[in-house]
């Protein structure tokens, strides 16, 4: 927005502005904001986008500042204000420019006091006296009165003061805050009312209000703001004062002129970690306050990722809106770039959240609504169901005990060769086949109960039917990290031993980066099952859902396998086609099931949040 | 060199050992710049009218940046209760927005000891809060760890 807005008496005049108006939030985001940003982490760089994917993009803090910075010079631009008023205006509004301005035209004294940038007690200068100079604080002998020019200064941008004085009834000065060397009371000493220093070096330090501090205090002050309380409102220390300090403010209390260090490097760096967490603060506010934005929840990560289609509350019944920032790995392992696949395990993971709930993770194909009331199901019933989640089990044939080290859910038992499903502890011989319905819950036990005892063990088994299926693709997805480091060290191995290079091996990564996504996938489709009603639709949601699980299982059952060198050739053939196949499995799952939430297809045996209640079967 | 809080607590004994404390208030215990003791009295007619309570402050090496750890000593052998109030637990705890949010750096523990004081002048009935009794039963050691609701701005 240019800055040659000028004030007039028409009061018509904004409601004229319909570009002001109209200018959505949104529209700083649109599409050709990708070449300023300079990134741009869309799904889907082949073209046509899948059901199951949509379109966002990634911001890094910097590109963040930036998008902050042009509503700032926006309102800049109209109030005429200083950029660091303009600041804590906006975050006042919570980022609403157009209420912002509204207020303002409404009652500009009040907003500005109600912002933290004006003392209410100061005179108010009504826009048609503009010129004349007062608005020194009364009952204030401590500050020097301010000087004509220095009021009607506009920031340091504004080239003059002869420049269109725009409307700043009493927004005043130039410096948003003062250091004052010299008071008129200068030849009194300067004592600290706080730490009660009065060395002679020691400068009063004040906001407009002229509460004077020396620098030291309000760095401490600073620091505990916004270290220990996380806190960007940084008020004046006097009593009942209520004026907040700017940006610049805080600036120049943590980092020192660079003229004047402060000679404690430990201090220092202390300070400068102060001001880094501000800026992530300030950057969180204005995300925050964006219903198109949201903060990439992996912790040390400071990037941002915006999804305007997934703004709606009501979007989050046809969509799941999966998203990732564009960073891997964890804390100090972490990478900027997409294209750095880094190592397999944690330090290579994507940054993948879902942007419609706080779910760190991506929970497709299942809406939000849905696996949030799943999760709260579990957390409700987790000391009925602690127990699945061990890692031992008893041999169904001959009692031993078995521990589950891997992925693979066929187990053969050490001591009698038995060879069965961890998961529903059936022979193996049955999941190799057509019959294979592990995956599947036999309804007819549930409507067969007459009492209410029957009834609620019925309803007990078949949660844990269900339950069972989810921690066990949980886990397993937990002892994919033992999987990786396997995994990296057959590859190496497997150079070794085969004539492979180190690009051909990486089928296996593939592979074992496949299993963990599918398995993401399944664990989500049971909390899905549980909650579907049954009939012809479930039926084909289980159908998917047997096939891509009993693919991933051959898959991660090849995978553990022990690897002869003469075997290696057929294993990569193998492998490789398995993964396609496991690929094409989940999309279709996937695909599906997205598809089937655009067409309001899916319906729940529960009323779910923004669905169609359930039929009464009672 | 001494922590901010040792410079300002010696500058604020100094100015009660040479100015005095106001009509009500008096020292007891500042032995060291950690732990200090106060009696408090409300003058004239009030509901505490010949009630002697003890206000204890407790400073962190931040003091003044962070606000003391304030509240009326308790000691049920000797004799030594919280005086009741809407606004105080039984276990000496104070809900007062002063020792909180509207804690300001330029505030001192004399300042604290009047807006107290008038605090339990000001008092119209005499009770325990509300949710005293499962207030003392989870309370933290130390009162600034509690998250007090203000729902009465005027203290
Ligand atoms: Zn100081
Ligand atoms: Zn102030
Ligand atoms: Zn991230
Ligand atoms: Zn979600
Ligand atoms: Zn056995
Ligand atoms: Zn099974």
């Amino acid at each position: 927005m240019s800055s040659d807005y000028e004030y007039s008496d028409d009061e018509n005049y904004f409601d004229d502005g319909d570009d002001m108006d109209t200018q959505e939030d949104a529209e700083t985001f649109d599409e050709d904001e990708d070449d300023v940003m300079g990134v741009d982490f869309k799904t889907d760089d082949k073209g046509k986008r899948k059901a199951y994917e949509l379109d966002y993009s990634s911001f890094s803090q910097s590109d963040v500042e930036d998008l902050m910075k042009k509503d700032i010079e926006y309102i800049c631009g109209i109030f005429g204000v200083d950029s660091g008023f303009a600041a804590l205006l906006l975050r006042h509004m919570a980022w609403n420019k157009e209420r912002l301005v509204e207020k303002y035209m409404d009652n500009p004294d009040k907003l500005l006091v109600a912002a933290g940038v004006a003392a209410p007690e100061t005179p108010i200068v009504p826009p048609n006296r503009l010129k004349s100079p007062t608005a020194s604080q009364a009952g204030n002998t401590r500050r020097p009165t301010r000087t004509g020019s220095k009021l009607l200064g506009f920031g340091s941008k504004s080239s003059g003061a002869s420049k269109s004085p725009t409307i700043s009834p009493t927004i005043s000065p130039t410096s948003s805050f003062s250091v004052q060397p010299k008071s008129p009371t200068s030849s009194e000493p300067f004592t600290c009312p706080i730490c009660c220093d009065d060395v002679p070096s020691l400068k009063p330090v004040a906001l407009d209000c002229g509460h004077a501090y020396c620098s030291n205090c309000w760095t401490d002050y600073i620091s505990a703001k916004v270290n220990e309380e996380g806190d960007l409102i940084v008020r004046c220390m006097g009593e009942g004062c209520a004026l907040i300090a700017p940006d610049s403010f805080v600036h120049s209390m943590l980092i020192p002129d660079p003229t004047a260090p402060i000679g404690d490097a430990e201090k220092e760096e202390a300070n400068g970690n102060t001001w880094k967490r501000f800026q992530e603060l300030l950057v969180r506010h204005f995300v925050s306050s964006n219903r198109d934005l949201k903060y990439c929840p992996y912790p040390g990560c400071t990037n941002t990722v915006s999804c305007p289609s997934a703004a709606s509350k009501l979007s989050l019944t046809s969509v799941v809106p999966t998203v990732s920032c564009g960073a891997r790995g964890i804390g100090g392992q972490m990478t900027q770039s997409q294209q750095a696949q880094g190592n397999l395990g944690l330090a290579g993971k994507e940054h993948k959240f879902c942007f419609g709930c706080p779910i760190d993770s991506d929970h497709r194909p299942v809406v939000c609504g849905v696996a949030k009331m799943w999760l709260k199901k579990c957390r409700d019933d987790s000391e009925t169901a602690n127990w699945i989640k061990s890692n031992t089990k008893e041999c169904s044939n001959c009692q031993s005990t078995i521990e589950k080290n891997g992925g693979c859910n066929h187990m053969t038992c050490k001591k009698c060769k038995h060879e069965f499903c961890w998961v529903c502890m059936g022979p193996w011989s049955e999941h190799g086949t057509a019959w294979y319905s592990c995956n599947r819950y036999d309804e007819k036990g549930g409507i067969d109960a007459r009492d209410s005892q029957s009834k609620s063990r019925a309803s007990l088994e078949r949660y844990l039917h269900y339950y069972n299926r989810w921690a066990n693709h949980e886990q397993s997805a937990k002892l994919s990290l033992d999987l990786y480091a396997k995994t990296e060290k057959k590859m190496e191995d497997m150079q070794i031993t085969s004539a492979l290079t180190w690009i051909e091996v990486q089928f296996m990564k593939k592979a074992v980066e496949e299993v963990d996504k599918c398995r993401m996938t399944l664990k989500w489709t049971y909390a899905m099952a549980y909650y579907l009603a049954s009939g012809n639709q479930k039926d084909l949601f289980e159908d998917n859902q047997r096939d891509l699980e009993k693919a991933v299982e051959d898959l991660s059952e090849l995978l553990e396998q022990q690897i002869e060198p003469e075997m290696i050739p057929t294993l990569r053939q193998k492998v490789t086609d398995k993964t396609v196949y496991v690929q094409k499995r989940n999309e279709i799952v996937l695909d599906d099931t997205a598809t089937g939430f655009i067409e309001g297809r899916w319906k729940w045996n529960v009323s779910v949040d923004g669905f169609d209640d359930p039929e009464n079967t009672d | 060199m001494a922590s901010i809080s040792a410079k300002r607590l010696a500058k604020e004994l100094k100015e009660i050992q040479t100015e005095g404390c106001p009509v009500g208030v008096n020292l007891l215990r500042a032995d060291d710049f950690q732990t200090w003791l106060f009696s408090i009295e409300v003058m004239g007619e009030s509901l505490y009218k010949g009630e002697v309570q003890t206000l204890q402050f407790r400073f962190d090496s931040n003091y003044p940046i962070s606000s003391p750890a304030v509240q009326f000593l308790v000691r049920e052998n000797e004799g030594i209760r919280a005086p009741i109030h809407p606004h105080v637990y039984s276990n000496g705890h104070i809900c007062a927005s002063i020792l909180g949010t509207e804690w300001s750096p330029v505030l001192s523990v004399v300042a604290v000891c009047v807006t107290l004081q008038s605090m339990l002048a000001s008092c119209k009935k005499k009770e325990r809060p509300v949710d005293n009794d499962r207030y003392v039963l989870h309370a933290p050691e130390n009162p600034k760890k509690t998250q007090f609701h203000y729902d009465d701005d005027t203290v």
